[in-house]
């Protein structure tokens, strides 16, 4: 298996080692918390790692992404969840996911495209060649984590179905099962979820669709069957258990933004300077640490996807 | 003079720790989610609020239902309000921001939610320090008067709470439902002090009584 380590950032965006050993410090000198903290993050959950199939080698432990940050254990990544579709509380994702079918799962592609077609997973795995990618996810919420993901780029499965000239997004569909998905019987949301994405970035190289974890399959948690991930945006961006892509022409609604249209854009790239309007997106708290670090712009991703917003205002189209 | 605790304030000193017991097991347990410093933050935030609940709701207990213990035991509950307060306040300053007083300030100035909930925290602190026997009887009349801070002190709390969520206050959708149910039940509690709706409320009681006696007594005559 092929483990890319994405992207190339330049010295001046990894953190200094001073502060870095400061913080180290802090950690120590913080004694009980930390110490347990430190335990809970050092000790990934192998047991429950799950059996590969998706990719034939087992992943790293001891991976980081390419700004030299571990990634986090196998437990936090699928007990640490915002997933409304089973409920708000994010521990509790994990125990109402128990049960709910990941495989098969089938993704129909329809809209402005050539081919249009349902696949299903499976396929799309023998057909793409799933890879290891390593990013950070950054939720709205301001904490963040290391993930290993398996899956391959988004432009792979779009280039397949041939796009028409006049497509100009990308609009995904969350799986609306009530039965499975108790969360959804609630009515303070627009459900099914939906997210999107303009053509350019759906076309990024970063831009993947994950089905798998840790060189294993996708718990439901995580968003099995099929996830989107794009690791320069907030998480919610991610649309997981996708169900329908569409191509389309105008930009697509999406369940945040219809809920809380000043709070969440159509964009939602992570930048530091532009505050959710209720709370500062300028620091993060990375799951598995005591102190804060500083967030990144576009979440240490700028050198490659800068360029899609030049001549953008980053401030109005948030 | 030796008094034996009633059942109630049994209940009440119970009560007020059982949350941190709560917290503190789960702490040692490791069951404070992979975020353990927003889990403690959280909980001790709702548990503070609940108290603040608590003890607005003393008064009418004892108005409308005639339990007048529970005038008694309405400092020890604002005294466990202010505790949870204390930690959720501590958590967020000392641990969260780990004392960061630029990252701190900048927020406190920007973010309406924090700069709302310090405030409600200021004002706590002068209940908190003369809620001790000496300075209710050094300030007399004052005491009461600096205490009715609450029936402000409770509606920021609210704000605080409906802004730290997500969601959409105006269409109701996102996360609103505890900050919704708290906040009804403070209106609740802060509308029957107004004396209009006090003497309203008590007529009707009187009113409910007296049929409720007069039905006894037919229903008795019958038999």
């Amino acid at each position: 298996m092929k483990t890319q380590a994405f992207p190339h950032i330049p010295s001046s965006e990894i953190t200094p080692k001073s502060l870095y050993l400061s913080r180290r410090e802090f950690i120590q000198a913080t004694g009980l918390l930390a110490g347990s903290l430190a335990l809970a993050a050092c000790a990934p959950d192998l047991s429950s790692t799950p059996t590969l199939d998706t990719v034939e080698t087992p992943a790293t432990m001891q991976a980081s992404d390419e700004l030299g940050d571990a990634v986090n254990s196998y437990k936090d990544i699928t007990n640490y969840n915002n997933f409304y579709e089973f409920t708000t509380d994010k521990k509790g994702v994990a125990a109402l996911a128990k049960d709910f079918k990941t495989l098969p799962w089938d993704v129909q592609i329809s809209g402005l495209v050539n081919n249009p077609k349902t696949y299903s997973v499976d396929e799309l795995v023998k057909k793409f060649q799933p890879e290891e990618r390593i990013y950070r996810l950054r939720c709205v919420e301001a904490w963040s984590m290391v993930i290993p993901w398996v899956g391959f780029p988004l432009s792979k499965l779009l280039a397949d179905v041939e796009p028409s000239s006049d497509a100009r997004y990308v609009r995904f569909e969350t799986l609306f099962d009530p039965q499975q998905m108790p969360g959804q019987k609630s009515p303070s949301y627009p459900w099914p979820y939906q997210e999107g994405l303009r053509m350019d970035e759906a076309m990024h190289d970063l831009t993947l669709l994950a089905t798998g974890l840790y060189g294993g399959e996708l718990p439901a948690q995580t968003g099995g069957g099929i996830r989107l991930v794009v690791p320069w945006k907030y998480g919610f961006k991610s649309i997981k258990s996708i169900v329908k892509i569409e191509l389309v022409a105008e930009q697509p609604s999406t369940l945040w933004n219809i809920i809380a249209p000043n709070e969440y854009g159509f964009y939602a790239n992570v930048n530091p300077h532009i505050d959710h309007p209720r709370w500062s997106q300028a620091t993060e708290r990375r799951i598995g640490e005591l102190s804060r670090r500083d967030t990144l712009f576009f979440n240490g991703y700028a050198d490659q996807v800068a360029s899609l917003y030049t001549g953008m205002d980053l401030s109005k189209y948030y | 003079m030796k008094r034996r605790a009633t059942p109630l304030q049994i209940i009440v000193h119970l009560a007020g720790w059982l949350p941190l017991a709560l917290l503190l097991y789960d702490f040692f347990a490791n069951n404070l989610t992979a975020n353990p410093i927003q889990d403690i933050e959280q909980r001790s935030g709702r548990t503070a609020l609940s108290f603040l609940v608590a003890s607005l709701a003393c008064t009418p207990i004892s108005t409308f239902f005639g339990w007048r213990e529970w005038v008694k035991r309405r400092k020890a509950l604002g005294n466990y309000g202010f505790l949870y307060a204390l930690l959720h306040v501590m958590t967020f300053f000392l641990i969260d921001y780990g004392l960061d007083l630029r990252s701190i300030w900048r927020d406190v100035n920007n973010k309406p939610y924090i700069l709302i909930g310090a405030i409600a925290f200021l004002l706590l602190l002068p209940l908190a320090v003369t809620s001790f026997n000496y300075w209710m009887k050094k300030l007399g009349k004052n005491w009461k008067r600096l205490h009715r801070l609450v029936y402000l002190i409770s509606p920021l709390v609210l704000a605080h709470f409906f802004l730290a969520v997500k969601g959409n206050l105006s269409t109701l959708q996102g996360n609103l439902l505890q900050p919704l149910l708290y906040s009804i039940v403070v209106h609740v509690l802060l509308l029957v002090r107004i004396p209009k709706v006090k003497m309203a409320l008590l007529r009707l009681r009187g009113d409910f009584n007296s049929r409720s006696h007069a039905t006894t007594g037919a229903s008795a005559k019958e038999e």
